[in-house]
């Protein structure tokens, strides 16, 4: 094999084209040598040193010529880095955003306990006793009475067997995903699923099967599709186990997921069922105890529950909740739990706090109920605006009826009208996602978030300012 | 173990590779220690060591692994049979017919190795975790399946096992007035994200302070050190790039390089020959079977191994990756704020430039007392992560006490709160880690790791010895951390302990003392050499005359 040698004058890819062979060429020239001289055979003639060299030179003008791209792609001038809202002081009920006073659309502080005294005095007891961090994983004296305790009630709060916490609401289901289904299993999952959900999906290497948000049908087609294939090789599928994954009351379109139809498909066609419910969690049901209290489903029935208590409980960090069967096993394989800090205690005293606050006044929920029905109502018939998600939904979306035709656009309109509501004290934001990485990318829209601590009257206004700004924007 | 004031000989020009010839990470296997400056990349002697065991302590490690699991074959069979009552949860009746959750083989080592030392992990404490803490008393009736508190509390346990570094974990409250005030203003949560309504101005004040504290331009932080990893690895790299990624870097680096769809390649742990092998064959030969060249290459390394103590060669790494164009991303989860002349990490320790290394990555729960992660570099990268985090789109914003936990203990190892009291606990943790290695040695354990490096493993070797260990020691009244397989090699079980600038010289000294009964009753000083606590003439032990 003859070396080329790489001419100056040839383009970048044709250089590179030579370059490739000629790295193959001096390195399997190298091999040939070697191998000969594993033999005894003393091949130190000129002629061969100077290829050698000739190829050792080569392999210092492709490091020297190799240009990596950069790290991270330049920003282009013309569209400068949005930057991001500033909050001065709590972000609580009235909220100070970028130096104005408005009152707050945005936040999940669903049951307002952010701003609670009694959750503020248990945290400051907590950190006084404990200081704020815990230094270590929670197998390795990370482990505090507070989060065993914190455990204990929410196991109690739910009425299952056990409970375990994450200190990041994100890695929850997203740790809890990959413990248990793994490469060759399948999972189930709707379209509208969170981020959180999809990560974990991806770190589970399982195969991933979608169905239609919220379709039952479509679900139903796929688990017999699935059963056919099952037929063909019944050895595989005795031992690939099966999930569905669903959340309780979907963040990306404010519905909720038809529990009763899903546990009747899971006795049919053998399938788990795991329930994420961190924005159902606190606000449907009689109790707060979530989708399965909505619709008297025996927990039971429900494999594994994950939530995160950064909405309802208005603290850090994440559960999950079910039998020990399922949940101990998460001690050892959760990486989120295994691997990393525990949550700070006065974070979980102060989800004590507010997990006792939710058990004593079983009002709030109903109350936060007919807010929701009430502003659902009133945003009805906006003309330009649609109202996606249930009424009892607590944190829906308002989407534009008619799409101008390019997203960044249908972007740019949602957020005039953000800033026009944000100027006459209403906060509000977009509901922000990363385009590139979500599988099925929802259209833009405004989330509206409803909180018990709203008022009747700020709830119409917020309405009114909502179909003014439609009005002068949209029109 | 010298403290060099005498000329370094080694990696002297006339003799360049003398001492590197067959060795692992710098060390012979008859366990030589090696300082060297590898022709004045270090400015001063880089010592390790990672002595090997005789041989029949991995033959007794292996037998012992072989009659626990023979014995769990056994106790799995007469469970099979219902000779035994099994203590494990069951499935549900009406689940019965569907797929087993789990495989029996998967929980085999879960069932019959690990449930019988499982007393010495996960145990609860009800205090502060400084250098002294409260346990609670825990006692099993079932051999270690269900546990018990008997509500008693075992008080004035030596800490040998929170990650403490410099003592931040204290509720004085002269310390901790502005904690209580940020959450009395604050509460505890945020509910809400970044980019949405989750950025709070104590965040934009602590970012601005974690650059300063770094000396780069811009920092960004983030609610929990493992998901910096897991969910910024992904925003900076995808496919067509390559990632180099050390042998035992942490899990949330390797989900971090795995969910970014990057090609892996593994170098031998801290071995710069591996390493620039990986990153010659990258450069010339491009992707696997098409040739085209990597769009990035990305070196990941951490500061401070946790398992082993060993400190990454970072002037080495810097110099490949100038010569190679390859990105260096550094996690300083454990050594940040623990090594240094003034606590700022590695980069100081081996009085490097950070703004050579592109990504600076650390966490908060080790030497500040809190928690979260941060990530600091150019002002591009972090205004590029702003934007393309998966944190910063979908997650929580740092709960705001925590945050000014970060502020105030920050503020206190720059000195701009007005006192030493920072820069005393940096000194008193770099002489405390001195002491404390110093004499292990000296007693003629094996030590694992770099002499300046505050995690201090100690070999056990054996698994009955774990369990052993672990109980011996708290029966003294100290609380360590033992750790086996699988999270270390199947031979190399060990005790981690990490000093802290807390431990005063009297309770070292009680663990010191406990450790000398302790080796001597179990066994554990395996060490071949003899080492005298007066210091070392000369650097060489072995002459050669030059002719």
């Amino acid at each position: 094999m003859t070396l080329a040698p790489a001419d100056a004058g040839q383009q970048q890819d044709g250089v590179r084209a030579t370059v490739g062979v000629s790295g193959d060429g001096a390195s399997l020239l190298r091999a040939q040598a070697n191998r000969e001289l594993k033999e005894g055979i003393k091949l130190k003639t000129p002629k061969f040193f100077k290829k050698l060299t000739a190829s050792m030179n080569e392999i210092e003008e492709i490091i020297e010529e190799w240009q990596p791209e950069p790290l991270v792609p330049r920003m282009s001038k013309e569209k400068p880095a949005p930057s991001y809202n500033i909050v001065s002081g709590p972000p609580c009920h009235k909220i100070t955003v970028n130096g104005k006073q408005c009152i707050n659309f945005a936040s999940f502080n669903f049951l307002g306990l952010l701003d609670n005294d009694r959750v503020k005095n248990q945290a400051l007891q907590s950190l006084r006793k404990y200081g704020v961090g815990t230094c270590g994983p929670r197998g390795f004296y990370g482990t505090f009475d507070v989060h065993l305790e914190l455990e204990d009630r929410l196991a109690k709060f739910m009425r299952t067997e056990e409970a375990i916490i994450y200190s990041y609401g994100f890695a929850t289901i997203a740790s809890a995903i990959p413990a248990y289904s793994k490469r060759g299993d399948i999972v189930f999952v709707d379209e509208a699923a969170c981020f959180s959900i999809q990560k974990g999906l991806q770190a589970s290497r399982s195969h991933i099967k979608y169905f239609r948000h919220n379709d039952m049908e479509d679900l139903e087609r796929i688990l017999k599709q699935q059963e056919l294939e099952d037929q063909k090789n019944p050895r595989k599928a005795r031992v690939t186990r099966r999930f569905i994954v669903v959340e309780g009351l979907y963040m990306n379109t404010g519905a909720i997921c038809p529990l009763p139809e899903l546990v009747k498909l899971k006795y049919k066609y053998k399938v788990r069922i795991f329930l994420e419910e961190s924005l159902s969690f606190g606000v449907l049901g009689q109790h707060g105890r979530g989708v399965t209290e909505h619709f008297g489903v025996n927990i039971d029935d429900i494999d594994l529950i994950s939530a995160n208590m950064e909405n309802s409980l208005a603290s850090v960090g994440g559960f999950c909740c079910g039998r020990s069967f399922v949940i101990d096993h998460q001690r050892l394989s959760g990486q989120g739990y295994c691997f990393s800090a525990s949550l700070p205690p006065m974070l979980a005293s102060a989800a004590i706090e507010a997990l006792n606050i939710m058990e004593e006044d079983q009002d709030i929920f109903r109350l936060l109920r007919d807010k929701c029905k009430l502003i659902h109502k009133e945003l009805q018939g906006i003309s330009g605006l649609k109202v996606v998600g249930e009424s009892i939904s607590p944190a829906f979306h308002l989407q534009l009826e008619q799409s101008s035709g390019s997203r960044e656009s249908d972007v740019r309109i949602l957020n005039r009208i953000v800033e026009y509501c944000m100027d006459r004290k209403i906060a509000l934001t977009q509901a922000h996602y990363l385009e590139k990485e979500e599988k099925f990318l929802p259209p833009p829209s405004i989330r509206v978030v409803v909180t018990v601590e709203q008022t009747e009257e700020e709830l119409e206004m917020a309405a009114n300012l909502i179909k003014e700004a439609a009005q002068n924007i949209l029109q | 173990m010298a403290h060099t004031s005498a000329p370094v000989r080694n990696g002297h020009p006339l003799h360049p590779g003398k001492n590197d010839v067959g060795l692992r990470n710098g060390f012979s296997k008859n366990g030589q220690h090696l300082h060297h400056t590898k022709g004045g990349l270090y400015k001063r002697p880089f010592t390790e060591s990672f002595e090997q065991a005789p041989l029949y302590v991995a033959v007794l490690t292996y037998m012992g692994f072989g009659v626990v699991t023979l014995f769990g074959y056994f106790r799995d069979f007469l469970r099979a049979w219902g000779f035994e009552k099994c203590n494990l949860a069951q499935e549900r009746e009406e689940q019965k017919d569907f797929v087993p959750l789990y495989q029996d083989f998967e929980n085999f080592y879960t069932r019959n190795l690990y449930m019988r030392v499982r007393d010495n992990w996960n145990r609860p404490i009800c205090s502060l975790p400084g250098p002294q803490f409260d346990l609670m008393e825990r006692v099993s009736d079932d051999y270690n399946w269900t546990f018990r508190h008997t509500g008693k509390v075992i008080d004035g346990v030596i800490n040998m096992g929170s990650y403490n570094y410099l003592g931040f974990a204290e509720n004085d409250p002269t310390f901790l007035t502005s904690v209580e005030e940020s959450n009395e203003k604050y509460g505890s949560g945020v509910c809400s994200t970044r980019q949405e309504m989750g950025n709070l101005d104590i965040h934009e004040e602590l970012e601005k302070l974690v650059a300063t504290f770094l000396g780069v331009e811009s920092a960004m932080t983030f609610g929990m050190g493992f998901a910096t990893n897991a969910m910024n690895i992904p925003a900076l790299v995808g496919k067509g790039c390559l990632i180099l990624s050390d042998e035992l870097n942490h899990t949330s680096l390797v989900l971090g390089a795995r969910l970014s769809g990057s090609t892996i390649r593994v170098f031998k742990h801290n071995n710069m020959q591996s390493l620039e092998k990986l990153l010659r064959d990258a450069v010339v030969h491009g992707q696997p079977r098409s040739h085209r060249p990597w769009k990035k290459i990305l070196i990941i390394v951490e500061g401070i191994y946790s398992m082993e103590g060993s400190i990454v060669r970072l002037p080495e790494i810097i110099a490949l990756k100038k010569k190679y164009k390859a990105y260096l991303y550094l996690d300083e989860a454990h050594s940040i704020g623990a090594v240094g002349p003034t606590g700022r990490g590695v980069v100081e320790f081996f009085e490097l430039d950070p703004r050579d290394i592109d990504v600076l990555m650390g966490t908060f729960t080790k030497s500040f007392g809190s928690s979260g992660g941060y990530i600091a570099g150019k002002k591009e990268l972090v205004d590029f992560l702003r934007l393309h985090s998966h944190s910063a789109v979908y997650a929580t914003s740092m709960s705001p006490p925590v945050a000014e936990q970060i502020l105030r203990s920050m503020k206190c190892i720059m000195g701009l709160d007005g006192t030493t009291i920072g820069i005393q606990r940096v000194r008193r943790l770099a002489e405390n880690t001195r002491y404390f290695r110093q004499r292990l040695n000296e007693m003629g354990f094996i030590i694992y790791g770099h002499e300046e490096s505050p995690v201090v493993p100690l070999l056990l070797f054996m698994p009955g010895k774990v369990g052993a260990f672990a109980r011996e020691m708290l029966k003294r009244k100290i609380g360590v951390v033992v750790v086996g397989f699988p999270a270390t090699p199947i031979t190399e079980a060990r005790a981690r302990f990490c000093v802290s600038a807390a431990h005063t010289t009297p309770m070292l000294d009680k663990v010191l003392n406990a450790l000398d009964e302790l080796g001597d009753h179990l066994v554990l000083k395996y060490s071949r050499h003899t080492r005298s606590s007066r210091p070392e003439l000369y650097d060489e032990t072995s002459f050669e005359m030059d002719d």
